[in-house]
């Protein structure tokens, strides 16, 4: 008697247990799988596939252009004309000026960088390139043949 | 002569040239043991800097997957240049080990200004022949150039101008107080 009346107990008691768990289970998945909830609220990025913009990316070279890109508008610094993974800028020295300083633009056929380049802040004219203008593709860039993304009729100085 | 004189002038010829094989052979082998890549930047002085900067340039990568390493501009391809290059290269194992001068990479940022010049000089003097066991300018088609490429290259082969005039630092960083010179004399600056 004794012995049937434990069993009962723990028959039952093993049955809640099994309750509880299948319950518990049910709310982890519930939760980790947030998709369910988010089937019926739109997203922010609209129709926009995730994929879709995730597209190869095209590979554009930088372009060299004898004679340089026309400028857009005065005083823009100019776009630079040729490759430029080649020359470093480092604390030793400048590469650009190998060919755009006063000593061999010449030979090199290459523009001198303009008088604004030697300036210094309190207007005095130095010998050598100014601080302002050392880090060159701070201003300067070359040219990938990139097409816009937005169609853009802006005509520059002609 | 005796029959057994003759054995031993024989044998001495044989062993000789046998021990000559092996000798020249054992030659050859360190020779080009010694002439790779590995064995360059076996000593840090060679991996710390010229090593860690070639790695940024066209010839460590490039789309051609054609590589340049040091023995191929450093070290001579014809015999006799590549032994007498061997024979000075026993100064750098001297001063790797005893003198020790170049040990850091700050000692041999100053000590690098001489060392390109010794560099420039042995590339001047051979008229850049390492460079040309690749590159030849028969070979170049000046119309796939940049304009100031072939423009320049045209002069260099007028003027007889070499690779290592106007490509200084193309494979390391160049040193503090390098002055750049332009072959064939430089613009004084004024307005033609
Ligand atoms: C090997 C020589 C050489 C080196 C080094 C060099 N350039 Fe040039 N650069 C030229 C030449 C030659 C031109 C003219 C190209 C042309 O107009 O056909 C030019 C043109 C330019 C122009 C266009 C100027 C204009 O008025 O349109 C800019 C800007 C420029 N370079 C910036 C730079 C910068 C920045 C660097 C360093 C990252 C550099 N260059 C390194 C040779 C060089
Ligand atoms: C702070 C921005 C800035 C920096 C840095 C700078 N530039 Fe310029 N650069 C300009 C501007 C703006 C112009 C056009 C107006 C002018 O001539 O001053 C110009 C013009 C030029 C030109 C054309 C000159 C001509 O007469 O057509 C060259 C070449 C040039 N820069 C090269 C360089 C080089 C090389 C460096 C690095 C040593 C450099 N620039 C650094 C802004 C800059
Ligand atoms: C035993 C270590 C060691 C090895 C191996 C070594 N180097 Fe060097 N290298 C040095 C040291 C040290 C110097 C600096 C010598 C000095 O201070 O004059 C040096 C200098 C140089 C220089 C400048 C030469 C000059 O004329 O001043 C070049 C170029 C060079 N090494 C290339 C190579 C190449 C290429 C290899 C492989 C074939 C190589 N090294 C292997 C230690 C080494
Ligand atoms: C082992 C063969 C080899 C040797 C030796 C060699 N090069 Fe090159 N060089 C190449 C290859 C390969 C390229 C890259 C070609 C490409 O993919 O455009 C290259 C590219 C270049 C470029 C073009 C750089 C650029 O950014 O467009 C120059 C300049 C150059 N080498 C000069 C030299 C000089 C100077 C020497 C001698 C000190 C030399 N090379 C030695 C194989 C070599
Ligand atoms: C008179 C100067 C001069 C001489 C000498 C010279 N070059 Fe050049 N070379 C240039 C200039 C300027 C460029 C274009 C700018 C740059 O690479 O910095 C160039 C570019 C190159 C390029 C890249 C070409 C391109 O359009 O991608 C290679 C490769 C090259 N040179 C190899 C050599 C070799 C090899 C020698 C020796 C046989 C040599 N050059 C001698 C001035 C010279
Ligand atoms: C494409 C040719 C080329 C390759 C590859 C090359 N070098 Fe050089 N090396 C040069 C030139 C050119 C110089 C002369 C200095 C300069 O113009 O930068 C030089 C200079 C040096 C110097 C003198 C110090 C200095 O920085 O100028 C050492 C040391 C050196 N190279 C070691 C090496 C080692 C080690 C390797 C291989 C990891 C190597 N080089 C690969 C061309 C090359």
């Amino acid at each position: 008697m004794f012995h049937s009346q434990l069993h009962e107990l723990m028959e039952m008691k093993m049955k809640k247990r099994l309750a509880i768990a299948i319950a518990a289970s049910g709310l982890i998945l519930a939760m980790g799988t947030p998709a369910i909830a988010g089937e019926k609220v739109a997203s922010l990025r609209g129709a926009h596939d995730l994929v879709a913009t995730s597209l190869k990316p095209i590979k554009a070279k930088v372009i060299s252009r004898e004679g340089g890109f026309e400028r857009s508008y005065k005083q823009q610094p100019p776009m630079i004309p040729h490759k430029i993974d080649k020359y470093r800028i480092t604390i030793k020295n400048n590469g650009c000026m190998k060919c755009h300083d006063e000593k061999h633009y010449k030979k090199e056929r290459a523009p001198l960088v303009s008088e604004s380049h030697f300036i210094a802040r309190d207007g005095t004219k130095l010998d050598h390139i100014s601080s302002r203008r050392y880090f060159c593709t701070q201003c300067h860039a070359p040219q990938k043949n990139a097409q816009p993304l937005v169609k853009n009729e802006f005509e520059g100085l002609k | 002569m005796t029959k057994g004189q003759k054995k031993g002038t024989l044998s001495i010829l044989v062993i000789g040239m046998i021990l000559g094989v092996v000798l020249w052979g054992g030659f050859n082998w360190t020779l080009e043991l010694t002439n790779t890549e590995e064995f360059c930047i076996s000593c840090h002085e060679m991996r710390d800097t010229p090593y860690e900067e070639l790695q940024d340039t066209i010839h460590f990568t490039n789309r051609t997957g054609v590589r340049a390493t040091c023995p191929d501009c450093h070290v001579p391809k014809e015999w006799v240049y590549k032994v007498i290059r061997k024979i000075k290269a026993s100064n750098e194992l001297y001063h790797h080990f005893v003198v020790k001068d170049v040990d850091t990479p700050e000692k041999f940022e100053a000590k690098r200004l001489e060392l390109a010049q010794h560099v420039w000089k042995a590339m001047k003097d051979t008229d850049s022949r390492e460079c040309r066991n690749c590159h030849d300018f028969d070979s170049m088609d000046f119309d796939r150039q940049e304009a100031r490429a072939a423009e320049r290259h045209q002069e260099a082969i007028d003027n007889n101008y070499t690779c290592i005039d106007c490509h200084k630092g193309i494979a390391h960083h160049l040193p503090e107080g390098y002055e750049p010179e332009t072959p064939g004399g430089e613009g004084d600056g004024e307005e033609d």
